[in-house]
């Protein structure tokens, strides 16, 4: 599943960087970061990569999630940091929605 | 199927504006996707219902899902669904207020949120919600309706600018009253009070409010963006 979820975010990085300046391309690697002081993306970015991780997910998995959501958004360390960390969220996230 | 006709969504179609607005809108050559709580009792080409209720974020993300996967974009989202009810302050319902907020906020604030993601990809979008004029008329026995609707000005005025840079705008309109279900239980004299608040005193008609969707929807409206537009002269 991790192998997977990382696939599918290298797959939205790939839509991502079609539009980026060569300069702030992403690495697709897990110890990128994302987002804070080091981080490349800004919020709208942040915002843009998500939804694209939603919808790859939904056409590779057939799951409808919503990343962005109120555990995410209330944690101290923010899971969308790099994308290690959005990984093990999202791969969370699948495993609870199976277990329903 | 991917499809150069513009793709539409437009929420509470079963009656009244709704109703209206996809009839005309197809008529228009737009692909119309409808939805209400009730199943539908008319058919017609180039539309597509779903039966849901606005504020079940579970079902309209299933919805939003299979709009994604089959036209692969949206262009234009009318949220015109909304509920109102009648009554003094002494005499609302908690019940009643959940049900208005839901509908009315949630659901509007569910559709902008889930459009706005098939929208940005495209860098375009125009979102189109809808206020009352019962909230500058302040009223009397709607408070929560008024309320909600105010709270939609709040919203459109807000996101207009948060969704901007992804080329989506966000306007609103503000219907006078129109002969539909959402007025029937109004006293006629209370209905003829409140049309002399306007400036031109008389009922609204369903082509006043496609006339300002218009307006908001088509491509060289891209710098009109945070706007409400009341009807009647308000």
């Amino acid at each position: 599943m991790k192998k997977k979820v990382t696939e599918i975010i290298y797959q939205a990085i790939n839509e991502i960087n079609e539009e980026l300046d060569q300069a702030l391309k992403l690495e697709k690697s897990t110890n990128t970061v994302l987002m804070g002081s080091n981080g490349k993306l800004d919020s709208l970015g942040i915002v843009h990569l998500l939804v694209i991780i939603e919808q790859n997910i939904e056409d590779e998995l057939d799951e409808i999630i919503t990343i962005a959501d109120e555990r995410a958004m209330s944690q101290k360390r923010s899971p969308f940091l790099t994308i290690e960390t959005l990984v093990d969220y999202i791969v969370m996230l699948l495993r609870e929605k199976n277990d329903e | 199927m991917m499809n150069d006709q513009p793709i539409m969504l437009i929420t509470g179609t079963r009656k009244g504006i709704g109703r209206y607005l996809a009839e005309y809108y197809v008529k228009n050559k737009y692909i119309v996707i409808g939805c209400s709580r009730g199943v539908v009792d008319f058919e017609l080409d180039n539309y597509q219902h779903f039966n849901l209720d606005v504020s079940d974020e579970k079902k309209v993300k299933i919805m939003f899902s299979q709009i994604r996967k089959k036209y692969g974009r949206l262009d234009i989202l009318i949220n015109n669904a909304g509920i109102a009810s009648m009554n003094h302050i002494l005499l609302t319902p908690i019940k009643t207020v959940n049900k208005i907020l839901n509908t009315n906020i949630v659901g509007s604030f569910l559709f902008c949120r889930e459009a706005s993601k098939l929208m940005q990809k495209k860098r375009f979008g125009r979102i189109v919600n809808f206020s009352t004029v019962a909230t500058p008329l302040k009223l009397e026995g709607e408070a929560i309706y008024a309320c909600s609707k105010a709270a939609i000005l709040s919203l459109t005025e807000i996101i207009s600018k948060e969704l901007a840079d992804f080329g989506i705008t966000v306007n609103s309109v503000g219907p006078t009253p129109v002969k539909t279900d959402l007025i029937r239980s109004v006293p006629k004299e209370k209905m003829e009070s409140l049309l002399s608040h306007q400036a031109i005193n008389r009922y609204g008609k369903f082509s006043d409010i496609s006339n300002v969707i218009d307006f908001f929807i088509k491509p060289e409206s891209d710098f009109i963006t945070g706007q409400n537009i009341y009807l009647g002269g308000i």
